[in-house]
Parts: C-alpha cells; structure tokens; sequence
C-alpha cells in the first residue's frame, strides 16, 4: 500500500521534468497537434541546437551559450571567493574566540533572514563607488586606464554572492570546526603553529568533506540565482537564468515551446547534473543549513 | 638545585568564577611532579596554564627562570602529551615529529637528525612512514612524547594520558613513562586522577582541590602523614576509616574506647577535650599475633568478609561507626565471628573536627 | 610594536593589550565582520531611513516626508494585492509543504527498499531553480496545449483547469509549482527528525497497542517540535522572498493578479523609479520576517540567558 502511495507521487514529482524532455525533442507541428505527455513520434534535436546558439533575447541571438559562459564566469569566482572566506571566519569563530566574535555571527546569521530587497538598492550605490574608488587609485598609476566598474560587471556579483552566501556557509563551517578535537588545536599550538599554519596544515587538509558540501550548496545556489543576475549584471553579462527567462517570456510572435523546453533543461542541466552525483552529500549540506546555532 | 618552573600567585577566573586561587608551586629540575584530584578540582587548568594554551588572571609564571607569564606555547620550552595524543592524522609519524621543528624554522638537515634521534631512543624507527591511525595505543604515545622530544624542551606536559586506555593497557605504558623519566631526566609534570599512578610515578604529589593545593609532598609523606582530612579520605584504596572523637588525659576516646597517643607523632599541642577525627587505615589494623603489643585491642565483629586472593576485606563496625579492615589473605576470619584486632598510635591520623587539618 | 612583539618574543613577561589579543584572528574575520555590520545592519538602516523621504529616480535623503510614501502604498491597489497574495501562498505553501513533507518522510521512515531513490526524486526539483520550475509549470498549466488540453482529449471535454489565465486563482498555479520544488526539502529535514527519535519509542508504544497513525500523532510530532519549528522558519523566509518563480511563472499576470511584494519591490525601484515607495514595501517586508523572527528567537534563545 505504502509501495502504491510513494508511486503516484514519484510520477507527481518525475511527471515535469519527463514533459520537459519529450517536448524538447518534438517538432512544433507535433506539439501543436496535442498531447503533452505523449513521447515524440519523431525525435529531433533541432530545438537544442537552437536554444544553444540562435534563440534570441530581443538584443541578441546567440542563444543560451553565451548566457551560460556568463554563468560559468560568475560561478567559479564566487564559489572560491564565498568558500574561502567562510572557511576562515567558521575556523576562527571555533578556535580563536575573540571578544565580540559572537556578536557579529549573529547578526550575520540574523541577516539570512532579512528579504534581500532590502538591501539591494544600497548595495548598488556601494558599489558604484567602490568602483569608483578602486577606479581613482588605478588611475594614479595609470591615468589611461579605463573605468573599474564593480556595479554591472562580473566582479560585482561575486561580491554579491559571497556577502549572501557568508550567513550559511560560516554556520556550516563553524559547526564542521568544532566538532574536530580541541587537542588537536592545542598540539598544534605547543608545536608553534600560528593562525594560518594551523587552517592551512592541519584543518584543511582534514576538511574535505565539508568542502565538498559548501561546493555544493554553492555552485547550486549560485547557478540557479536570478535576482542578483538581473540586478547587479549588464545584459551582456547576463547569467544563464536571466537570459532564459527573456527567451521564453519576452519573445513576440509565434511561441517556440519545444526551443523553450530545451532551453530549460540546459539551464538546468549543471546543478541537475551535480545533484545526482553528488548523493548524499547534497542532503547534508541542505541539512546544514536548516541546523540552527 | 635550581628550579625548573617557578608558579607564584597563580589566579584563573572564568568570568565571575575562580578555578584556581592563589597558588605557588616550585617544581626542580628534573623532578617528577604529578597533579593529583577529582574532576574539577583545577588540575587540568592549572597544567594548560602552564603550557600557555589558557590565559592567566594574575601571578607569574617561570620556566628555567624565564619569565614566561605571556610567552606563546612554543616559546616556553615545553612539550605536552594530551590524553587522546593528538596525533596529527594526515601526517606520517615522521611528519608528526618534524610539525613543531618546521614551524620554528630549524634547518631541514638538523630536523632529520633530531628525528631519528628520537625514533632512535622512542624505539619507533620502524613506525616513522606510518600514519597515526595505523598504530597501537603504545606506539602512539611513544609518538606524542616523541613530539616533545625533538623539540628539545625543558618541561614535559602530560595531561591524563592514560585515562583512555583500558586497565593492562595502563600498566604497561605507566611503566613505559616512568622508565622515559629515569632516561631523559627532564622535569616531568603528569596530571590524573588516579592515584596508583600519581603513587607510583612521582616523586612529589601535590594534592588539588577546588583550585588549591591541599598538600605536597612524596608519595610516602602523603600516604603516612596526610596533612588534612580530604588527602587522607583521597589516597588509599580502601579509604581510611574515620571515627569522631575526642581528646581526654592524653588518649583518642570515643564511647567505652581508648587510643593511648604516646607514640603519635603530633603537630601541634592535643588540649583536653579537644573534638577531633581518628584517620585509620584498613591495611594498618593488626591481627593475630601482633594484636598482643598493640596501644589498642577492641574485638569486633566480622560482618562482610571480601576475599580478594592477596588480600581481604573485612566490613565491621567500630564504635557504632562502619569500618573496614585489610588482612593478609591466609588470614582465617568468617562472617558472624568476632575478631581481636589492634590499633597502634604510630599508624593513626588525628584531625581536628572543625579545620581538618593534622595534629 | 612593541607590545604586539611582547606576546610573541622571548620577553614573556608583559600582558599584551586586550586588542592585540588574537590579531590574526581579528584581521581573517574581518570580511565577515565588515559585512555584518556594513551590509546587514548598514545597508538595512539605511533603506529604512529612506522609506522616510521623497526619493524618485534617485535617493534623496534631504526630502524628509514621513510616513507620506507608507500612506501610498496601503492605497495602492497593486500593493494590496500583492499582500493578499501574499497572504494565501504563504499559508497555503506552509501548511501543504508541512503536511506533505511530514507524510512523505513517515511513508520514508519505515524502512522501505528503494529508499534512497525515491528520495532523490522528491527532492531533485530543489535543485533546480525557481525560474526553470516556474517555467515548466507554466508550460504545463497552458490551457490550450498543457493538463487541461490532455484531459480534455481524453474525453473529458469541459474541463476546466486553466489558473494561469485566471485572476482568482493563479495564486494556486504558482502554488502548485512552489510546493513541487519546496516539498522535498521539508521532506528531508522530518526525515532527519524522525530518524533523531528513539527506536525503543517505537517499541514502547507497539506493547501497547497504539496504532501507528495515533502514534505519529500524539507522540512523534510533539517530539519533533523542534524541527517543526525550524522548517517553520525557513519556510517562512523563503516564502516571503518569492520572486524568481513569479517572474518566470507569470510575469506578475494576468494583469496584476499574481504580484506579489517582492516583485512590487523590483518594479517600484528599478521600473517605476519611485525609490520611496520601493523602500517602503521592502520595509515592509523586512517588518513581516521580524514579526516571524523575534518570537522564534526568543523562544529559542531567550530562555537561555545565562552564558
């Protein structure tokens, strides 16, 4: 009985994405004619190549690729720069308590909670100027250079992501590094080890696991983002998630829903991908960020 | 002899409480000092305090004169084995022995020479391209003393390293430290709760309680003349029987019994009428022939009789007061039958009612 | 420099300042310390203040109006709808994604075969994004060819499911496809709850004779209270940003029958080009995750005063 149950609600659940991908594959003709959840008569692969490299966004018609290079360009720097910042504060939070340490993970953690929109619009002007700023001190050096832009560039969203993701990633950490043995800590010290010896000899190396679940819940997060890309980016910038959205709802005229599938299912391809490899380690670190202090 | 770490006036608060008062310890060269109390009492701080690993509140700390109050761990010369050794694990033992020597910046060629010295006395030469968790209890805490070793330190720390083990464990790595001790001759202090091995390891104990030293001194010192109530009640296994009594024409008296206190080594003037406790130990309660000289020769009556093989236990009562007797093991004694004993004066501990402390 | 040197060199003896304590330390948080404070309460004080002024096009923080930019927002109709919107997804969303996420992790819990792949697939919609989800389900909600026309094809030819076009209910489109993506992650935090229980309660309450739906009932869940509680909030705050799947879903549509506040909050900043108005929702927002918030954190914390 409970076997009957769990089956109708793995159809419920698998039922999407199966239309997803059987109407990728169909003709416009074949879609037209009806059902949904019938598999293709003729299977073509035309609406892939299409939304890869010709669906047009109303500026231009490169298709998704250029959108995903974007997103490959804003992923990887701030996967690296998110993690490794919240690594280091998670292992200082743990070992090197300092006065006030506590008080400012908790406004960290205070602000996960709080709707992004509320800080979307200072952000932008703190990053105008900083571009600005950054743009006056090369200037020094070379008084051609062209502007520095924080705001609307790459570079500005990865501070983004890594000020949003901080809250949750140091908690992980945090709770990773206080669960290793104080007297590891401690022979570390007597042995002279400082600050950075330690993270660098003895804790990363001991840490590969809840790297792979920062990585994780990082590159997820990130690759799926929408708001920030559609703030904080130029159209020709834009992440892969931005662009699909202008392919399949700003689009005039004659709707091309198998191109639209298509498109879909390559957005969501990567963190797809990465969850069904990555098993139970996907569970931990969503897990992770529901335990709370 | 010089000393080796000089603690004057030590203060440790967390917050509002205080762990450690007030102490002072002078600890020579090349002695073995062992930290002996029940949890909490503030051993275990007291020793990370001397490792540098926790900040103190007030007083001075020395090492081989060296003022060393806010010097880093590394900085003080001493080396600590931890009660779970702390091995580093992603490193071979080699690499576990040469982490403290690489991070003082010592020559690459002087690390290895120090090394295999070390595995060279350690008897671990074999071990060196092994990872921690591919070793025996007894290797790994030959290279947690190993660590200290190659850093040439002054003082080694030890902080309950046997705790961990199970009991014939124990025995063998006990022996193995105190044979370490007799060969390197550096100053030793050894924190535990068990106090066969403070006995058996030290050259001086010094008993904590609630942050302070309730006494120092040799093994012997502490076991035959315990200076207060609570060292007599903590070393000795069975405990040491108390009776309350009082002082009356120079005797122990306590109901129709009389202990003549002429052979007892007092302290301090016994004034008449004085309310005191009678400390005495099991094993030190005569049978049999000896019980003819003894200052005192009550008869009691066997209630438990505990055969252990060498020993026996005998539960009795004593002055209406529960009371425990260690004999030889051929001794005959059964359940229900009375017993001459004899108590002499020589052996007892007397303790004023109120403080405590000897007389 | 010399007292930094004092903790460091031979000359133990000096008490290094209180701030030099740790500086490592200090320094390597200091990203983390610059963005709670600069971002997090920063950023946020100062959208609140300038809810308070008359900012247009660009932030005008000498243009005090007081509350004039709150009064406009409760009036305006878009505004309202939004909250009414709000309103029923969040309810809705909650109370199903708790229900359902609850029953799935108990059918979960009994030790079944397969376990592990029928767990990956309640949960894979999570990790795909909310515009992919708010796609799809728009492709599968479409009235001419999606649920509605297969139904209809067979035979069922009145049938009527079309909510995206509806303005009464397309609040229940985006909370089909909200619930699809969300339910799985509610799914694996009771699991993780319940597999936290006992065993030998299990046992106690089969001697008994307790049937097991009475035992989940009366017994599991209070036990599970606190993961109750958690999922509670998390959903909650994630509730409240809802953007990208009504973005992707319906674009706000028909009209605006699905907006909801975050979406207001774009479109008043970036497209209206009324700032004020745009902080003063987002204020808003801000007010109904503290209203969920402060009671849970004194719940949790407040208790425990004592360190």
């Amino acid at each position: 009985m409970i076997y009957g149950t769990l089956l109708v609600v793995c159809l419920y659940y698998l039922l999407p994405l199966y239309v997803m991908i059987v109407t990728s594959l169909k003709g416009m003709p074949e879609i037209r004619m009806g059902n949904i959840f019938s598999p293709p008569v003729e299977v073509t692969y035309e609406p892939w190549v299409k939304a890869w490299a010709e669906a047009c966004t109303g500026i231009n018609c490169d298709g998704l690729s250029r959108g995903f290079w974007n997103s490959v360009w804003i992923l990887v720097p701030s996967v690296f720069l998110s993690i490794a910042i919240a690594s280091v504060n998670g292992y200082a939070l743990a070992n090197w308590k300092f006065k006030g340490s506590e008080v400012f993970f908790t406004i960290l953690i205070f602000g996960a909670f709080i709707p992004y929109q509320v800080m979307i619009y200072p952000i932008v002007i703190l990053l105008r100027e900083s571009g600005d700023g950054i743009t006056n001190i090369i200037r020094l050096f070379d008084s051609d250079a062209s502007k520095f832009r924080l705001m609307g560039s790459v570079w500005g969203l990865v501070i983004v992501h890594t000020i949003f993701g901080m809250p949750i990633l140091t908690l992980l950490f945090r709770n990773y590094f206080t669960s290793v043995p104080e007297e590891l800590f401690k022979a570390a010290r007597v042995d002279g080890a400082g600050f950075w010896g330690i993270y660098f000899q003895i804790m990363l190396p001991m840490s590969l696991p809840i790297f792979v679940v920062a990585m994780i819940l990082q590159v997820t997060g990130i690759w799926n983002d929408f708001l920030f890309g559609v703030i904080y980016t130029k159209p020709d910038t834009y992440p892969m998630t931005v662009q699909l959205n202008n392919i399949v709802n700003s689009v005039q005229g004659v709707k091309e829903y198998n191109v639209n599938m298509a498109a879909t299912l390559l957005t969501g391809l990567v963190p797809l991908v990465i969850y069904f490899a990555s098993g139970k380690l996907f569970v931990r670190g969503i897990a992770a960020g529901a335990v709370k202090g | 002899m010089a000393n080796s770490v000089e603690i004057k006036n030590l203060d440790l608060s967390f917050g509002s409480v205080a762990v450690l008062k007030d102490l002072n310890l002078d600890i020579t060269e090349g002695e073995f000092l062992v930290l002996l109390g029940s949890s909490g009492c503030g051993k275990s701080t007291l020793l990370n305090c001397i490792a540098g690993l926790l900040e103190v509140t007030a007083g001075q700390l020395f090492i081989k004169g060296k003022n060393v109050t806010w010097a880093e761990p590394s900085d003080r010369g001493i080396g600590m084995v931890f009660q779970s050794y702390a091995l580093y694990p992603q490193m071979t033992v080699k690499g576990n022995l040469s982490f403290g020597l690489k991070n003082a910046k010592v020559p690459k060629a002087e690390i290895e020479e120090r090394v295999a010295q070390a595995a060279e006395i350690l008897q671990i030469e074999p071990l060196l391209n092994r990872k921690p968790n591919a070793l025996s209890g007894g290797q790994r805490q030959r290279v947690a003393i190993g660590r200290a070793l190659v850093r040439d330190v002054e003082v080694f720390l030890f902080d309950e390293p046997l705790s961990n083990l199970d009991a014939k464990l124990r025995v063998d790595l006990r022996v193995e430290i105190k044979r370490l001790h007799q060969q390197l001759k550096n100053t030793m202090i050894y924190v535990t709760h068990d106090q066969i091995e403070a006995m058996t390891l030290a050259d001086r104990v010094a008993i904590m309680r609630d942050g302070k030293i309730m006494q120092l001194g040799s093994p012997a010192e502490i076991y035959d003349f315990p200076m207060n109530k609570y060292v007599a009640d903590f070393i000795g296994s069975p405990s040491m029987n108390f009776i309350q009594g009082e002082i009356k024409d120079q005797c122990f008296t306590v109901g129709d019994h009389k202990i003549p206190l002429k052979s007892y080594q007092a302290k301090a003037t016994l004034n008449e009428g004085q309310k005191v406790w009678v400390g005495i130990r099991p094993e030190h309660v005569v049978v049999g022939g000896a019980v003819a000289k003894a200052d005192h020769k009550p008869t009691v009556t066997a209630d438990i009789v505990e055969p252990m093989g060498a020993d026996t236990l005998v539960w009795t009562e004593f002055a209406g007061q529960p009371f425990r007797i260690r004999l030889g093991g051929t001794f005959p004694v059964a359940s229900g039958k009375e017993l001459p004993i004899g108590i002499n004066a020589s052996t007892i501990s007397l303790f004023d009612l109120e403080s405590e402390e000897r007389l | 420099m010399a007292l930094i040197d004092a903790g460091r060199t031979g000359s133990g003896a000096k008490r290094p300042l209180r701030l030099f304590k740790n500086m490592t330390a200090k320094i390597a948080a200091l990203p983390m310390i610059a963005t709670a404070l600069v971002v997090f309460v920063g950023c946020t004080l100062w959208t609140i203040y300038h809810s308070f002024t008359r900012s247009r096009l660009l932030p005008a923080p000498e243009k005090w109006v007081g509350l004039k930019n709150y009064d406009r927002l409760w009036g305006e109709n878009r505004w309202l709808i939004s909250i009414e919107n709000l309103a029923i997804y969040g309810a809705c969303s909650l109370v199903l994604s708790l229900v359902i996420g609850f029953v799935l992790a108990a059918l979960l819990d009994r030790k079944i075969r397969f376990e592990n792949t029928i767990r990956t697939i309640i949960l894979y919609p999570f990790a795909l994004s909310f515009v992919v989800t708010g796609l799809v389900w728009q492709w599968l909600l479409n009235p001419g060819l999606g649920l509605q026309n297969v139904v209809r094809e067979w035979g069922w030819t009145t049938f009527t499911f079309d909510p995206l076009n509806n303005a009464e209910i397309v609040i229940f489109g985006i909370l089909i496809a909200g619930v699809w993506q969300g339910s799985g992650f509610v799914m694996v935090l009771m699991l993780a709850g319940m597999r936290g229980i006992d065993e030998d309660v299990w046992k106690a309450s089969r001697v008994e004779g307790i049937p097991a739906w009475k035992t989940y009932l009366f017994i599991v869940i209070p036990m599970m209270r606190p993961v109750f509680v958690t999922a509670l909030v998390i959903i909650s705050a994630g509730i409240i940003k809802v953007y990208d799947l009504v973005v992707a879903q319906t674009s706000g549509g028909p009209g605006i029958a699905s907006q909801v506040p975050a979406l207001y909050v774009i479109d008043k900043m970036f497209g209206s080009q009324n700032l004020g108005l745009g902080f003063a929702a987002s204020t808003m927002m801000l007010l109904s995750v503290l209203v969920v918030l402060i009671p849970w954190a004194y719940l949790e914390f407040g208790g425990k005063k004592n360190d």
